[in-house]
């Protein structure tokens, strides 16, 4: 290698070889460049990426019936779900939960049906430890242990049960996605909304939304003026105040939740100073309920409103307000259509962090707000720790995921530029 | 230097920790009254047989369980978990079945309290209370609590389908006897939930079993369905907190040991322990819960026998809480509480 480059050492009167080795330096200094960013690569990889694609992956997993009931998918497979399947399928359940080594593996089968068709659980955990079924074995005529089954639990004659099995036969599913926005597949695969008694999460996705918007609407309001009145300061005054907007944002959210349950509860000091100043007769109820979580959530994303709203007022040349004004304009008036107009990406940049950050929220809600306060992310954890349900979990992460990507679509399409944080 | 010496201090604690775990382990609760009865009765006598108990909280999140089983690191030796989730746990491999032959005669025990995975610890009844202070005569049924022209106000109801659908039959005339056949039905379902609806703009959610004596002190809440060791502990601090027994729902909570426990051999010694006639005795004079060993009756005098959820008069129009229907119908009925309380 060193003797080639050596050989093909560049002379004007070979531009050819000039031009290779041009490149290969410029190759080298692409790889270095590549090694030296490869342990922050390795470590987005590690734990940005693999894990959403995980959390993608077990969204849309469907292991349990395939693992345990082999047979019976097979049998399955022609069947016409009008009537209850052939007594085959009833000897191959019977063969395949016979099978079973572990109980665990009949527990998660009962488990997953039973999502499907409520008394699955019990109908499944009865039939598995009831075997092996006595007098019977592999040779037993199939119509037999069919007869031996039905005796043993009638529900067995119920066709809903072997469409739950024959439908969750696959390794992977869309059920648990179709839930997360109120869908279901019904026995034949078509998509269909599932009972209104049975609808959740549309509602509680608007909710989220509605949340989210006006946590962004009062950011932007609070934020615009303070931002606008800083990037007018000398940088000396701005940078200590842009420290007081700081230190919150470097405050612990559990800490500043902690403090506003303080300040909002009906003995707290917000209703005190109000009622000192009789503004009002009885304590306001300020927690436990939408404002609560409305004012809390906006102040601890309002440092998110200001940074990007400050690093583009900071670049609109001051100039330009006083040639409006001087050229006849009232000042409000070239406020709102000279400078408020160069300002637009720095909203939009603002609003959007903003905005996907409060959709996200899961703390401020659980602690500030009633039932029908929280958003997504609690029903995220009510399944991953008390249902232990973590399909359905996943499905409604991978819902958020979705949402934030198609609202930074539609943001680079609006405003046709990149993110500027400044 | 001072990074190394560190490391040296690390993995000197490291390999200390299998020692120390011969000699400690870790029992979980579900915290608050409960919490203290237990240490009283159960942590701080076992002690003294020269086992360190350290005492952990939860609300009962299986999940924790399951991480823990699943990746093969248990750190959990004894855990109090409720009905539901022990029958659960039990079928999806999450606990250890039990060698009932180092607990006890199974015989000394109340028949629901043997089970393969779970130790009954005691029987807690879900009941009507109400204060004193504020309300002379109170309701007498659940179609009284569901009277709001008689008894304006409030209602504390725990948050979640469980209790609250079989309240509201009784409510609506159904026998205690009956309540799981009918809610079994579509139009029992319907039926509670309609029912429930009647209440919807005068309830008032609680999570936390603490919640609902404050509610009562505070004023919040008129009435309120509530664990009845929660207003013996509330009556303990000088209120004067009612209960109504009838119709309300009794269940036990369980020891149960989490799957590939190491330290299984003195997670069981420590539950035989615990379910002693003395300790078990012991434990209902600390919290009105009706012990599941039935030699603690005889240790316990007349006052104390009166508050437990056990005793003749209180169990007389009691309904034991159906495990098999709950574990069938639970997830959809949930949701479906969850949709309706959303909306």
């Amino acid at each position: 290698m060193t003797a080639a480059s050596a050989a093909a050492a560049p002379s004007a009167a070979d531009p050819a070889g000039l031009r290779r080795a041009l490149a290969r330096a410029g190759r080298r200094r692409q790889w270095r460049a590549f090694a030296l960013t490869l342990p922050l690569l390795l470590f987005l990889l590690l734990t940005f990426l693999v894990p959403i694609a995980a959390l993608l992956k077990r969204a849309v997993e469907n292991p349990e019936v395939a693992r345990a009931l082999p047979r019976t998918v097979v049998v399955l497979a022609d069947w016409q779900h009008a009537d209850v399947p052939r007594p085959e399928a009833f000897a191959a359940i019977v063969a395949d939960l016979g099978a079973l080594s572990d109980s665990a593996d009949a527990g998660a089968l009962a488990r997953r049906l039973n999502t499907e068709k409520p008394g699955a659980r019990s109908l499944i955990m009865g039939t598995y430890r009831a075997l092996p079924l006595e007098g019977t074995s592999a040779a037993t005529p199939a119509a037999q242990i069919r007869d031996r089954l039905l005796a043993l639990d009638a529900r067995w004659g119920e066709t809903a049960y072997w469409e739950a099995i024959a439908k969750n036969g696959s390794r992977w599913t869309p059920d648990y996605l179709l839930t997360a926005v109120d869908l279901r597949r019904d026995a034949h695969g078509a998509i269909e909304r599932v009972d209104p008694d049975q609808r959740v999460f549309g509602g509680i996705l608007l909710r989220t939304f509605g949340i989210s918007a006006l946590v962004t609407l009062c950011s932007l309001v609070l934020g615009y003026p303070l931002a606008y009145w800083l990037s007018t300061l000398p940088p000396r005054r701005a940078n200590v105040l842009m420290i007081v907007v700081l230190v919150p944002f470097w405050t612990s959210i559990l800490v500043r939740v902690a403090a506003w349950i303080v300040l909002l509860q009906s003995e707290g000091l917000v209703n005190h100073a109000l009622e000192s100043l009789h503004l009002i007769d009885k304590p306001l109820a300020l927690l436990f309920n939408r404002t609560g979580v409305v004012i809390s959530m906006t102040h601890i994303l309002l440092p998110f409103m200001i940074l990007p709203l400050y690093s583009v007022m900071t670049g609109v040349p001051p100039s330009y307000l006083r040639a409006a004004v001087s050229l006849g304009s009232t000042p409000l008036a070239a406020f709102a259509r000279v400078y408020v107009p160069q300002t637009y990406a720095g909203v939009g940049a603002g609003a959007l962090l903003v905005f996907i950050l409060s959709i996200g929220y899961y703390v401020t809600p659980a602690l500030l707000g009633g039932p029908t306060d929280q958003m997504l992310s609690y029903y995220v954890a009510q399944y991953t720790n008390v249902d232990v349900n973590w399909g359905m979990a996943c499905a409604l992460g991978a819902l958020l995921l979705a949402a934030t990507l198609v609202l930074y679509a539609i943001y680079r399409r609006v405003t046709k530029t990149e993110l500027s944080l400044g | 230097m001072r990074n190394s010496s560190c490391l040296v201090v690390a993995l000197a604690a490291l390999t200390c920790l299998p020692a120390l775990a011969q000699k400690q382990i870790t029992v979980v609760n579900f915290g608050g009254a409960n919490a203290n009865a237990q240490k009283k009765a159960f942590y701080e006598p076992y002690e003294k047989t020269g086992t360190r108990v350290v005492a952990v909280e939860y609300n009962g999140e299986q999940a924790k369980i399951k991480v823990m089983v699943d990746s093969k690191n248990v750190t959990w030796d004894a855990v109090e978990v409720e009905s539901p989730d022990v029958a659960r746990g039990c079928d999806e491999g999450l606990f250890e079945k039990l060698d009932w032959s180092k607990i006890g005669n199974k015989a000394d025990f109340l028949p629901a309290a043997v089970t393969d995975c779970g130790v009954g610890v005691f029987v807690w009844s879900t009941v009507m209370a109400w204060d004193g202070d504020k309300l002379k005569a109170g309701p007498r049924t659940w179609a009284d609590f569901w009277d709001t022209k008689k008894f304006p106000g409030k209602r504390g109801l725990r948050k979640g389908a469980r209790y609250n659908l079989e309240f509201a039959l009784m409510a609506d005339g159904v026998k205690p006897a009956d309540v799981y056949k009918v809610l079994a039905t579509k139009e029992g379902a319907d039926r509670a939930f309609r029912k429930l609806g009647e209440l919807k703009g005068n309830i008032q959610w609680w999570e936390a079993g603490a919640q609902p004596p404050q509610f009562l002190v505070a004023g919040d809440v008129v009435m309120t369905t509530v664990f009845n060791g929660r207003i013996d502990a509330a009556n303990r601090e000088g209120k004067h907190l009612q209960i109504g027994w009838v119709g309300g729902i009794y269940d036990l909570d369980y020891w149960a040991i989490p799957k590939g426990d190491p330290n299984k051999d003195a997670a069981l010694k420590f539950i035989a322990f615990a379910s002693t006639a003395d300790a078990q005795a012991e434990y209902a004079r600390n919290i009105a819960y009706g012990p599941t060993n039935k030699h603690a009756l005889a240790k316990l005098d007349a006052k104390t026998l009166a508050n437990l959820p056990t005793s003749p008069a209180n169990a007389k129009d009691a309904l034991q809480m159906n495990l098999k229907f709950w574990a069938d119908q639970g997830e959809d009925l949930e949701k479906r509480f969850a949709s309706w309380a959303t909306n």
